[in-house]
């Protein structure tokens, strides 16, 4: 099973989670100012890298809080665990594969 | 044989007589009244129990606790006969401060499940690590039995003693679950 470290509950199991996908992702402030392009960029397209993926995660049927996580998408590893609103402190880069 | 183990772990619509007793007692809980307080900060008290003890854990005693489940969310049972006088105190204690208390005592379903093999038997359906460091007494969480939420006390003082808090319209799955958990467990 899969242990994601809640930042208020510790450990956790992977079925108490929930994955809100992409983190980071600013509405623009001026949306009828947008191109139809850049609001359907902003709605629909989003990253699905091989490796490094920072993402929102809900403990859902825990404490109830969003966070944020850096996880890679190969070895489902998380990298770090940081609140709503920060930015993380290590390198969106892929961990060296043998 | 993988054939004949599964029907002898068959459930049957009747149950069965319980030839290998778990040791386990699952009982349903009396009514109780149950509030859950949502309040920014975790400062004093209210009707005599601590906001400001750690998430995940429970306060009080068997008749009136407290169980912080988040850095904002509260559980707090009473006996029915307290709703009233609970509710009130709670509401002078806060006082001005932004808080909102709803009444969930008719949501709520309690089971408590006492016994030596207690965590063995919850563990058959809550992914949770309940051993004694991880999950000592005192300890309280949102977690998952099955498929159902469930909110699960470990009670304060020696012994097992859990308490299983689930949604009514999962009590009879809950129940159920914790029963059939039992013909698992036997006397091992």
């Amino acid at each position: 099973m899969l242990l994601i470290a809640c930042p208020h509950c510790g450990n956790r199991p992977e079925t108490e989670f929930r994955c809100g996908g992409q983190a980071h992702i600013a509405r623009p402030e001026a949306p009828s100012a947008q191109s139809d392009e850049a609001w359907a960029e902003y709605l629909f397209v989003r990253k699905n890298p091989r490796g490094v993926h920072a993402e929102r995660w809900c403990h859902v049927h825990g404490c109830g809080r969003w966070f944020n996580a850096l996880r890679d998408t190969v070895s489902d590893r998380f990298i770090e665990i940081y609140p709503m609103g920060a930015q993380p402190i290590s390198e969106l880069q892929s961990e060296a594969r043998a | 044989m993988l054939e004949v183990r599964y029907r002898t772990a068959r459930a049957l619509p009747l149950g069965r007589a319980e030839a290998r007793p778990s040791g386990v007692a699952i009982r349903p809980a009396d009514a109780e009244a149950r509030f859950v307080l949502r309040v920014r900060s975790a400062e004093g008290e209210v009707a005599g129990l601590p906001l400001d003890r750690p998430i995940n854990t429970v306060s009080g005693d068997d008749r009136r606790w407290i169980a912080r489940l988040g850095p904002d969310e509260w559980l707090i049972g009473a006996p029915e006969s307290e709703a009233d006088l609970v509710a009130n105190s709670v509401a002078s204690d806060l006082g001005t401060r932004a808080h909102s208390l709803v009444d969930v005592s008719h949501r709520n379903v309690g089971i408590d499940v006492e016994g030596l093999r207690a965590a063995e038997l919850l563990n058959a359906g809550c992914p949770l690590d309940l051993g004694e460091t991880a999950f000592p007494a005192g300890r309280a969480t949102r977690t998952l039995l099955g498929k159902a939420e469930i909110v699960l006390i470990r009670r304060a003082g020696p012994g097992a003693r859990y308490r299983v808090e689930c949604w009514r319209s999962f009590a009879t799955y809950v129940h159920g679950f914790l029963k059939e958990a039992a013909f698992g467990i036997g006397e091992g």
